[in-house]
């Protein structure tokens, strides 16, 4: 396989975060909109100077990047739309910055956009996909709880955790929300209210499950030279990796394609896992988040429970695991949740938290998981990025 | 071990019936394919023309090999290998119905599935997976345990899978002939609460009436399919307590066409066979519909009997043949608004009738206590289509792999 050429030439900036809400009147159209007054709102810039445009969403139906750019008023000359969800934020990051690197765009707003209105989370479950709508849902119509209920059950047998190591790695992540004004959930969560938790799918319980919202995520993805001329901070992407439906004859889900790829990831990074100062990782599920840890590299699955319990995933801790508070405790807005891990990994290395900061924050490893089409989540993406000019 | 069903209690008439909901039916083309098969008992999957892989979910391409896909029957074997007991969902009817437990399974043929448990299996278990139809008519997986448990089939789950006739009260439409006898004979038997017999002509005596009557669990109802005062009089009686309708009506007489055909016993068979089988749908549909998720005995499904011939016409029989095919017709359009409303419509389709009126017939003819079987296992098993007899099975499996030669043959 060709190695990864650099990304040289390409800035990411701008982080913005459109404040969730639980339920929402408007459509993903608005909290579009909301995401790009933002971006005008930290560069000055304004629907003709957007010259690429990179979407992600559930439920602009039917409506896909090119219904968004008219409703928008932007007049791009590249633009892509990624179905992905979970993955959606890696994605659109590796996609925007060749674009810019290519000379295809100049300067591309990244966003991911989702209402969530009164029962829209059912009806979006009923239609997600061929095979959930043909062998999922009709089995209880537990969502992804079900899902990832079985995938649970599966990986406590074979790997010997238990829900006691995922409290630690639940109530961090509400800890660190704590400090994040935006996040949906902000009521101090103790090691027992997460064992007593209520029940959902067996054996996943409510703090396990995020919270459904409406809500909006964007960053540009540009040149430096465009990014010193707006005066905005920028982070350069040091690595990326990307797979889809790997393992595909694995009975149950143990592993993600990160498994495959990431000797690629730490090789052209030029680090390895021990040197990022946090890790933005894709969390629907702590389940995920174990097998991200193990999977991009910082313990064997085996070692899980040992690697958890050694380590402290608050802001100020040894590993600052989604700093935001993540989608378990921020809330998750559709493929908004998606693009959160950039956002944030984004704004602590540019130091610019919405809560508190990471100290010294010099590495972020942003990691995405996306879409149950059927048994599994099947698309997979992780970045490693650095600071380059702070202003 | 499954608790046994307890008889259902008596019905506070002040609470309200719990509403039959069933899951979203949307569906690819494929998975309805699989309905199909499942409807007539079958465990099947896709399997590649080319490199002989089965697959799962439906598809419309060998993820293998990209070769095209034919339905075929599989190995029932499976081994659980995760479960879930789901506690909390956006479905209406598995709210009402939670907690319900899934699992996924390693399938002997091939691939993983996710699949109902029943209550007696657990991860690392063996198990002997049946393909179902769920109230909606979709297709579903639920793995029963390897070896007959305790009750089996009273698993809560599992019996919204079937139309099981235990602790059920059933119409019989036409109770005046052996058909009829059979089959409250057999559905008694079968663990029915009741049997409610219809006498078309309440002035006439029948042959095995005094048996009929003398059956502590029967009712003799006056019931004539051909009126429609009749029909809607027993309904507004009955209609909320019949859970499972049967359909014996049969009008048997020799015709042809053009030759040896009298317009008159077209008119009765199709007065009595399909403008009755409308007429017994408008009466009982509604009631039945409403009830469809109101416990134990619950209502659960509308069985037509009638002639296999229906598929391809008959020499000799040509006005039976046309009524049937009418009554076929009816019913696929009764099972799809059925669908909506968590009712199985069921047809089991007979042969010649080992009665009076075929007695010029050479065997294999088809005996009422076989017609009575295949009714009965049709509902226990929640199927949509069965043969009775191996006249009606034979002429089934020809239609299925040549129609135009089997309607050929059938009438030469």
């Amino acid at each position: 396989m060709v190695g990864q050429l650099p990304y040289d030439g390409v800035v990411i900036c701008a982080p913005v975060t459109v404040p969730y809400v639980r339920f929402s009147v408007e459509t993903a159209h608005w909290w579009a909109g909301g995401a790009m007054q933002a971006l005008a709102r930290e560069t000055g810039l304004g629907p003709a100077d957007f010259d690429g445009f990179c979407f992600a969403s559930f439920s602009a139906m039917p409506d896909s990047v090119v219904g968004m750019v008219q409703h928008l008023g932007l007049s791009p000359r590249w633009m892509d739309h990624i179905p992905t969800g979970g993955a959606s934020g890696v994605m659109a990051l590796r996609r925007a910055a060749r674009a810019v690197q290519c000379g295809d765009a100049e300067i591309v707003a990244c966003v991911a956009a989702d209402t969530n209105q009164i029962d829209s989370f059912r009806q979006t479950l009923a239609g997600f996909s061929r095979f959930s709508q043909d062998a999922t849902y009709p089995y209880g119509f537990g969502g992804p709880n079900a899902t990832f209920a079985m995938i649970t059950d599966n990986f406590f047998r074979k790997y010997n955790v238990s829900r006691q190591d995922f409290a630690k790695l639940c109530v961090a992540q509400r800890d660190n929300a704590l400090s994040n004004p935006i996040a949906l959930l902000k009521k101090p969560l103790t090691h027992d209210d997460y064992l007593n938790a209520r029940p959902i799918a067996d054996p996943v319980h409510l703090f396990d499950c995020v919270m459904p919202c409406a809500g909006a995520e964007a960053f540009i993805v540009t040149t430096p030279e465009k990014a010193a001329e707006l005066g905005l901070s920028t982070a350069r992407l040091s690595a990326t990796i990307e797979r889809h439906n790997a393992y595909i004859d694995d009975p149950v889900q143990t592993r993600g394609g990160w498994a495959r790829d990431i000797d690629a990831l730490w090789s052209a990074a030029g680090c390895g896992p021990q040197d990022v100062d946090m890790l933005q990782a894709y969390d629907d599920y702590p389940v995920i988040v174990a097998m991200q840890l193990a999977d991009l590299g910082f313990c064997d699955k085996t070692e899980l429970p040992g690697f958890i319990a050694d380590n402290d995933f608050t802001i100020t801790g040894s590993l600052p695991l989604n700093t935001n508070g993540g989608q378990l405790s921020a809330g998750q807005a559709g493929a908004a949740g998606g693009f959160q891990n950039v956002t944030e990994g984004l704004r602590q290395i540019l130091h610019c938290p919405l809560g508190d900061q990471v100290p010294d924050a010099k590495k972020a490893l942003i990691s995405g998981f996306g879409l149950v089409n059927y048994d599994r989540g099947v698309c997979t993406g992780a970045a490693v990025i650095e600071p380059e000019d702070l202003r | 071990m499954t608790d046994p069903l307890s008889p259902p209690v008596k019905k506070d008439p002040l609470k309200n019936t719990r509403m039959g909901h069933v899951s979203p039916g949307l569906r690819s083309r494929a998975a309805r394919a699989m309905a199909v098969r499942a409807g007539q008992g079958r465990f099947v999957l896709q399997v590649c023309d080319y490199c002989c892989t089965a697959t799962y979910p439906p598809r419309d391409r060998c993820p293998k090999c990209w070769g095209t896909l034919d339905w075929q029957d599989q190995p029932t074997g499976a081994t659980v290998m995760t479960e879930t007991t789901i506690r909390v969902t956006t479905d209406l009817f598995f709210k009402e119905h939670a907690p319900w437990r899934v699992g996924s399974v390693q399938l002997e043929a091939g691939p993983t599935a996710i699949v109902h448990l029943h209550s007696d299996v657990r991860p690392g278990d063996r198990v002997r997976m049946e393909l179902k139809l769920d109230r909606g008519g979709n297709p579903a997986l639920f793995a029963m345990p390897e070896k007959e448990t305790p009750n089996m089939v009273d698993d809560a789950q599992y019996r919204t899978f079937t139309a099981d006739p235990k602790h059920r009260r059933v119409l019989v439409t036409d109770g005046r002939g052996p058909v009829g006898q059979a089959m409250a004979k057999a559905l008694l038997k079968a663990g029915a609460r009741a049997v409610f017999l219809g006498n078309g002509d309440t002035t006439m005596r029948f042959d095995g009436e005094a048996e009929m009557v003398a059956h502590e669990n029967v009712e003799i109802v006056p019931l004539n399919v051909t009126d429609t005062n009749s029909v809607t009089k027993l309904a507004h009686q009955l209609g909320g307590r019949i859970d499972i309708v049967v359909n014996t009506a049969a009008v048997t007489r020799q015709s042809g066409v053009a030759f040896g055909s009298k317009l008159t016993d077209l008119q009765a068979g199709f007065e009595s066979e399909v403008t009755g089988l409308m007429r017994l749908a408008q009466g009982f549909g509604p009631a039945m519909s409403a009830r469809s998720d109101d416990g134990t005995n619950s209502a659960a499904a509308f069985v037509d009997v009638a002639s296999v011939y229906g598929l391809t016409g008959r020499a000799g029989f040509a006005g039976q043949a046309a009524t049937a095919a009418a009554r076929l017709a009816l019913i696929s359009g009764l099972r799809g608004e059925m669908a909506q409303t968590g009712i199985r419509v069921i047809s089991v389709l007979t042969g010649p009738v080992d009665d009076v009126w075929h007695q010029h017939v050479p065997p294999p003819k088809t005996a009422p206590a076989q017609i009575a079987k295949s009714v009965i296992d049709a509902l226990t098993r929640g199927l949509e289509i069965n043969c009775a007899g191996d006249a009606a099975k034979d002429l089934f499996a020809r239609w299925q792999a040549d129609p135009f030669l089997t309607i050929r043959e059938e009438n030469q």
